[in-house]
């Protein structure tokens, strides 16, 4: 119990009669890197915002430790926003920035001097102290944010979409930088972000979010290899999803061909989805292949390349480091791990 | 393609009436007129600086200074409250603060005639409701009375424009940090509505202490301000020479005010101030 440092109870959330969130529940562990992921417009915004206090659920209940704090106002949480556009002050210096909310807590000045110079430093900023918002780059700008709100020591440290503004490989490095910070401090930080890549990157947990509803919580290879519903393993990664049947346990019927597999429990003659990461298809020589098809487009990715493969009605995207030319018939192989069954959706 | 020509006639109209009566202005202002026609003189110049003229600019610049401060202390919680949340997406309110303006400043103030007067409106419900009538027309009160209602939107509508735009994340980040609605108002909202404030007392101060119609009306005909030396100086008295000096002394003030303020004014994404 006491290990989840935040609980989301049944929250409902509804803007000009539109729903936010739907009935949504969330724990949050101690220390953990949690990510909200999901398109725009999924809620994970306005779940970031209930935790820090700028919106208040219209139903259920926000735990903090175990306290009950849906109205408790952001001043009054242990909880610090990084904030989409960083939201710097533009008044003050780089130093009086990061100092805001200690002076706020009267803190004596010594101690605080020591601090913002111990934070500066940790985000690379040492000796701008003086200098003027406006006078920083994007990336130096985000990482005042990022210590104005670490210098004030908060349990949580909420950040949305804090790299969204940087080029890629600024990003790619505050990636790693936020992460060993997180390891680091020991801060349970929660992230959002729409970008599966940098979710897959940093978290230790991820929760895949769209239209208010949690699709699926988990690791981020569980999130991968094991996507729960079409949504998940279309939001994250490339996949081919295919209609199949479950004929019986470890054994799935689709594109013409019967495959071993190692999924079970669906019971026989299931209508199921069948999910195949574009780089577990295997390309071979027709001969060898359980499916025959002819490469319709070949691109080139950087390191790997990237074919459509048309067999029948269905065309299957693969990744493989080796070029099949266009036009060449080929053989498609997919080994019984790479295959991952998904329960049918109603709707989908 | 120049298009300069399409300006010409801004040009002419600057010229008719801007650039040749400041002229006429700076020539009356440092000549006297003899038998012999007009000579160079610092005597109408050195007018403005005795005692009686000193008062008379005192009391103006006192005046405006007050009725400067009470359309701020007014003005910023009204701006306040038309930029919140329930106000903002009502134009309504912004209108209905607006077009009071629309009415002619004359009637504006003569409205006020008839509300203070002894017999007025006010004294009326006053004694209706068992209260002393009051008896400002004709001070310093009345006068700063007309300042203020007549001068207040030119405070609230600057402070109102940076307000809006200011972004509201700023206020977030700041109760993020732990300040309540008051630390966040004095660490953030006051220090970035700066430059709307500037414009606002500039915008205020300017016509209050040039004014002459108000303290006519209002001020009855013993407490003149200085607009009304100046007024007095050309229609009744005929001495064009005095008048000018006047002007030029009020228009040197007024400069300096200008420099002090625009100091301030200056913000760090600039555009936001009046010059």
């Amino acid at each position: 119990m006491s290990k989840h440092i935040i609980e989301l109870k049944n929250i409902d959330k509804v803007y000009d009669g539109n729903p936010v969130l739907k009935n949504m529940n969330l724990y949050i562990r101690k220390n953990e890197f949690l990510t909200l992921l999901g398109p725009s417009g999924c809620g994970k915004t306005t779940t970031l915002r209930i935790i820090g206090g700028f919106e208040t659920p219209d139903k259920g209940d926000v735990l903090f430790e175990g306290k009950k704090i849906n109205t408790l106002p952001p001043y009054k949480r242990k909880v610090n926003t990084v904030f989409q556009k960083y939201a710097l002050f533009p008044h003050l210096t780089v130093a009086e920035n990061v100092a805001f909310g200690l002076k706020i807590k009267k803190m004596d000045k010594h101690t605080m001097e020591e601090k913002v110079k111990t934070m500066l430093h940790l985000v690379n900023l040492s000796g701008f102290e003086n200098r003027s918002i406006t006078s920083l780059s994007g990336g130096q700008q985000q990482r005042v944010a990022i210590a104005r709100a670490l210098v004030n020591e908060p349990e949580v440290l909420l950040l949305d979409e804090p790299l969204g503004a940087l080029d890629l490989k600024l990003r790619k490095e505050m990636q790693i930088e936020l992460k060993n910070m997180q390891q680091r401090l020991g801060i349970t930080f929660i992230f959002v972000t729409h970008d599966q890549e940098e979710a897959l990157t940093m978290s230790d947990t991820i929760v895949v979010m769209n239209e208010g509803v949690i699709q699926q919580v988990g690791s981020p290879i569980d999130i991968y290899n094991e996507p729960e519903n079409r949504f998940v393993a279309k939001f994250i990664g490339e996949s081919n999803i295919v209609d199949g049947i479950m004929l019986d346990d470890y054994l799935v019927d689709f594109a013409g061909y019967h495959f071993p597999c190692v999924d079970k429990g669906f019971g026989q003659n299931q209508p199921v989805d069948v999910v195949i990461r574009p780089e577990d298809v295997k390309i071979v020589t027709p001969a060898e292949g359980m499916i025959q098809g002819e490469v319709k487009s070949v691109i080139f990715k950087g390191v790997h390349y990237e074919m459509q493969v048309t067999s029948g009605d269905f065309t299957w995207m693969v990744h493989s480091t080796l070029m099949e030319a266009e036009g060449t018939q080929v053989g498609i192989q997919i080994g019984p791990n790479d295959i991952h069954i998904m329960k049918k959706e109603a709707e989908a | 393609m120049n298009k300069k020509w399409i300006s010409a006639p801004y040009l002419v109209w600057m010229v008719i009436f801007i650039v040749v009566p400041l002229f006429l202005v700076g020539f009356y202002g440092i000549t006297v007129r003899t038998d012999t026609g007009f000579v160079f003189s610092l005597e109408p110049l050195q007018r403005c600086f005795e005692p009686t003229y000193l008062k008379v600019l005192g009391r103006s610049v006192l005046l405006a200074a007050i009725s400067t401060v009470i359309c701020l202390i007014l003005g910023y919680p009204i701006a306040m409250i038309l930029t919140s949340k329930d106000f903002s997406d009502k134009n309504i309110y912004l209108m209905l603060f607006v077009i009071p303006m629309w009415m002619n400043f004359l009637l504006r103030t003569y409205a006020w005639l008839t509300l203070l007067e002894k017999n007025g409106l006010i004294n009326v419900l006053l004694q209706k409701i068992g209260l002393n009538p009051i008896h400002i027309l004709y001070t310093n009160q009345a006068v700063v009375l007309g300042m203020v209602y007549n001068f207040l939107p030119f405070m609230v509508l600057p402070i109102y424009s940076v307000l809006k735009k200011l972004d509201s994340s700023l206020i977030e980040a700041a109760q993020d940090l732990g300040a309540n609605g008051f630390q966040t108002f004095i660490k953030v909202i006051f220090p970035l509505s700066i430059p709307g404030v500037v414009s606002g007392i500039t915008m205020v101060f300017m016509p209050a202490v040039t004014t002459f119609v108000i303290s006519r009306l209002l001020g009855g005909g013993h407490y003149y301000l200085i607009g009304n030396l100046i007024e007095e100086q050309f229609l009744s008295v005929g001495n064009w020479h005095f008048g000018s000096a006047l002007s030029i002394f009020l228009m040197i003030i007024i400069l300096i005010s200008i420099f002090i303020t625009s100091h301030y004014e200056t913000d760090k994404e600039g555009s936001v101030g009046l010059w």
